[in-house]
């Protein structure tokens, strides 16, 4: 039974990321319109199975004419460029460190330790304000930003798995048959750690996805003119009660891509768990 | 003894911690592009007026000094001056706080009530589809963020069912005989249920926004722990006394399970805290975090100073309640 | 005329094995019943089935219990519960884990009182000081306030031991009580249990797998092996002849430290062939329906 639902969470979860992965590699072809395109004339028009919708619109427009689905296909690029690059790099920079401090421990382990603390005193969306103020608008900003305040997620269970890995006798056996420090952390230890830095990353991925459109809805994202889910979110949000359309799909989008990262990750956790094997 | 010698190493790397915030936010706002002087000025100021300003404010001091100024104005309690409001950090900052607290508060209140009575729930009929249903709508409530849940309640019940206010503290145009800024709980106080009743009115929805994530960590968490404890042997015990089901899980299990919950969920209730910024803007909620994102996109810097480290103070303060809570509950701890 | 009366009791894992085999025994008002048998055979479950706390994994599929000539297994949840509370209790096996760490030990003996029983919290108080001076406790107002972390596993031993004839049970099941003590404190706690037994006349189901404490405090005893009642005699009986050759091995097999060079003697092959042979019979017997 347990078996059986993972599998079913694995398969909706890839699937629908998937298909957002094909969205957005192909968006310059299968949208039906330019994501930039205005028309005024055309501003506000509500979904094709709404009275007074235009053809060819078929999630219907924004304020200055332009189709919402176009602009959320192209949305779609942004938030997994994002995903994926905010995601692997703050695992490999919060894994390396967590895994360092956990099994060298001393006052490597104490540095970092403390450095965690201070950055988990800090509110993590005023940080990435912040931060985007620094570094100015723009993607890698963004992916910068995302690395700089949730590396420490990766971190600190990094760190904990690779202290209880550490104590267990199958590392002392590495060390004793002659196996350097580091040698012993990467080849013993890691791979015993992997699943968790896996099911962490696929979590972060969306947490990305998550930042970024905050960040796109307080309008510190990219240029305003390129189409951002966060963006859009944000225009439909003071538009709310005449064009619920804008808000409602890229909210939704938001949403399943969101979902299917951290549901993504829970399969895959259950399919690691050597208990539920 | 023991209980002090321990508050005292708290303490301690309490201040360390905050001292690192301190200067982290210090220098790290300073980096930041962009004069908030001129931003202040019309435009058509000339360069003099831009350096008697800054000189005013102490901005053109190197950064050093600037830092050892400010820490010197801290100690004394002076926090500097908002630039873009002119009036002193400390004042504007306590002015907000109570508004972010109460919105906490609440979202804290609504999630151990969702999620303790969803643990509940789900350990009388655990093994059978109860659990079943109550595990994945905890999943599902885990996996999205409180910023998304916002959106979707502000269209339920804001656009699509309009219940709830989705905009702001109170309606504007009531008239508010309050002395503090704890709207909500002088309105109690002062036994004005109509006033109390608006305030709720726009409260609850990014209360409930903020709560669910949390709720559904407690509920799972609470849940886990009390399955394990319905285990133990002095459960068994109790039910050979001729007590049922409901009050041995309430009387017997309970008190035992919601220890091991109450660290993490004071962890996690700092990110809900954390998650006020965001929410406070989404509902147009006069609190800190609104404040705080204002200060960033005006580069009110002394102002961004005071709010960053107050939220950093709130945390430590958190945290170190829910110890000494932990310490209070567990009778072991007190005797060792 | 027997307290309580197991009939054809049987139990198993659910779509499992069977764990009890037609198990019947009676123990008389006032009598201490014996329950032998070595680990996994099973002792536990009939005292569990009583008291109605097996585990969740495990169903009755026939059988009868009555106490004082009411089946429990035809009553609802709630009355055999309550009938099961007002008339019984346990005295548990360890006594590290059978008290609440979160109360303290007064409410853990008195609430049952006020709670189920309706007596008055003072009554109920003056009742735990009372048990507590009865089990050999000097300082009954103390440990009644304490935790349990606070006392040792003698103490709580004692504690328990008090707890489960508070109510003045009519039968108390004993499940292994002293295999978790230290020898030391084993031969006090088996005093006590059976000064407290005759002096409050109540029935008393013993489990155990120790043979010497069977002849030191049973009148009758039941032999257990794989779920299935080999012999059931007086202990005198018993410890002069036992009829089964299974009972006899086991009786053979205890160190005697009278006789340090009689060498160890465990059950022989032959006898637990024969035994599992039996088993087994049943089974196909069972099967056929």
């Amino acid at each position: 039974m347990i078996r059986r639902r993972a599998g079913l969470r694995l398969w909706l979860s890839a699937g629908w990321l998937g298909a957002l992965g094909a969205a957005a590699l192909l968006a310059p072809w299968i949208a039906p319109h330019d994501p930039l395109a205005q028309d005024l004339f055309l501003g506000r028009m509500p979904p094709f199975w709404e009275a007074g919708a235009e053809p060819g619109y078929w999630l219907g427009t924004d304020s200055l004419g332009r189709d919402v689905l176009s602009r959320i296909l192209f949305g779609a690029r942004v938030a997994l460029l994002v995903a994926l690059a905010a995601g692997t790099i703050s695992c490999l920079v919060g894994a390396t460190l967590g895994l360092l401090a956990g099994f060298l421990r001393g006052w490597f382990d104490m540095v970092i330790s403390r450095l965690i603390d201070i950055w988990m005193a800090f509110p993590p969306v005023l940080f990435s304000i912040l931060l985007i103020a620094v570094l100015g608008p723009g993607l890698v900003s963004i992916i910068i930003a995302v690395v700089v305040i949730d590396w420490t997620r990766f971190a600190r269970v990094v760190r904990a798995e690779a202290m209880s890995q550490g104590a267990m006798d199958y590392v002392a056996s590495a060390r004793l048959a002659g196996r350097g420090r580091i040698g012993t952390m990467i080849r013993e230890v890691l791979p015993n750690v992997l699943p968790t830095i896996v099911v962490l990353l696929t979590l972060e991925m969306g947490i990305a996805v998550i930042v970024e459109a905050i960040m796109s809805f307080v309008n510190l994202s990219i240029s305003t003119d390129d189409p951002t889910w966060g963006g859009m979110i944000s225009e439909g949000r003071s538009a709310i009660h005449q064009s619920w359309w804008v808000l409602v799909f890229p909210l939704i989008a938001l949403f399943l891509t969101v979902l299917s990262f951290s549901q993504l990750g829970e399969g895959l956790k259950d399919r690691f768990d050597p208990v539920l094997r | 003894m023991a209980l002090l010698r321990l508050i005292a190493i708290r303490l301690l790397t309490t201040a360390i911690t905050l001292a690192g915030v301190a200067v982290i936010v210090f220098f790290v706002i300073r980096v930041v592009p962009g004069n908030p002087i001129a931003m202040m000025l019309p435009p058509g100021a000339t360069e003099a007026d831009i350096a008697r300003l800054s000189a005013l404010y102490g901005l053109d001091k190197p950064m050093i000094t600037q830092f050892g100024i400010w820490l010197a104005g801290v100690v004394q309690g002076d926090f500097g001056t908002s630039i873009t409001t002119r009036q002193p950090v400390l004042g504007l900052v306590l002015g907000r706080l109570p508004a972010t607290l109460e919105l906490s508060i609440m979202a804290l209140v609504i999630a151990v009530l969702l999620g303790g009575v969803s643990a509940l729930i789900g350990t009388r009929g655990r093994g059978g589809r109860t659990e079943g249903a109550i595990d994945v709508a905890n999943g599902m409530a885990l996996s999205v963020p409180d910023f998304l849940w916002g959106l979707v309640l502000m269209l339920l019940f804001g656009v699509l069912f309009p219940v709830f206010h989705i905009s702001g503290r109170v309606t504007p145009s009531l008239d508010l005989p309050f002395v503090t800024d704890f709207y909500l709980f002088e309105s109690l106080l002062r036994l004005r249920f109509d006033l109390w009743a608006d305030l709720v009115a726009h409260m609850f929805m990014p209360a409930l926004a903020l709560a669910i994530p949390l709720a559904a960590i407690i509920g799972q968490l609470l849940k886990q722990s009390l399955k394990e404890t319905m285990n133990l042997d002095y459960i068994t015990l109790a039910r050979t006394k001729g007590y049922g089901e409901t009050h041995v899980i309430l009387r017997e299990a309970l008190r035992n399970a919601v220890l091991p919950t109450l660290t993490l969920v004071g962890v996690q209730f700092t990110f809900l805290i954390g998650g006020t910024v965001i929410i406070e803007r989404l509902f147009s909620y006069e609190g800190l975090g609104n404040m705080a994102i204002d200060a960033v996109i005006n580069r009110d810097l002394p102002l961004i100073q005071g709010i960053v480290i107050l939220f950093a103070v709130i945390f430590t303060a958190v945290n170190l309640i829910v110890d000494l809570l932990y310490a209070v509950l567990n009778p072991r701890l007190r005797h060792a | 005329m027997s307290f309580l009366s197991i009939r054809n009791l049987s139990v198993r894992l659910k779509n499992g094995p069977p764990l009890l085999r037609r198990v019947s025994l009676d123990v008389a008002a006032g009598e201490v019943r014996g329950l032998v048998g070595e680990s996994g055979a099973g002792k536990s479950m009939i005292g569990k089935a009583v008291l109605d706390i097996l585990p969740p994994s495990v169903e009755i599929t026939e059988g009868e219990i009555l106490l004082d000539g009411t089946d429990l297994l035809r009553l609802t949840p709630r009355e055999s519960r309550r009938r099961i509370g007002a008339t019984c209790a346990l005295i548990p096996q360890d006594p590290l884990t059978a008290l609440n760490p979160s109360h303290r030990i007064g409410p853990q003996i008195t609430n049952r009182l006020v709670d189920i029983l309706g007596w008055t919290r003072s009554a109920a108080e003056a009742r735990a000081r009372d048990l507590l001076a009865e089990v050999q406790i000097a300082d009954p107002v103390r440990v009644l306030r304490s935790y349990p972390h606070e006392l040792s596993g003698g103490m709580r031993q004692r504690i328990l031991i008090a707890s489960a004839f508070a109510a003045e049970p009519k039968l108390i099941v004993a499940d292994e009580p002293t295999t978790a003590l230290d020898v030391t404190v084993q031969k006090q706690i088996l005093k006590l249990i059976a000064g407290m037994q005759t002096r409050h006349g109540t029935a008393l189901l013993f489990v155990t797998h120790d043979l010497g404490v069977v002849s030191k405090v049973c009148q009758r005893l039941s032999v257990l092996y794989s779920g299935m009642i080999v012999e059931d005699s007086t202990v005198p009986d018993f410890f002069a002849a036992p009829r089964h050759p299974y009972s006899a091995a086991l009786l053979a097999a205890t160190p005697k430290y009278t006789d340090p060079d009689a060498g160890l003697h465990p059950v022989p092959d032959a006898v637990i062939d024969a035994v599992r042979a039996e088993v087994a019979a049943f089974d196909r017997g069972a099967a056929r329906g």
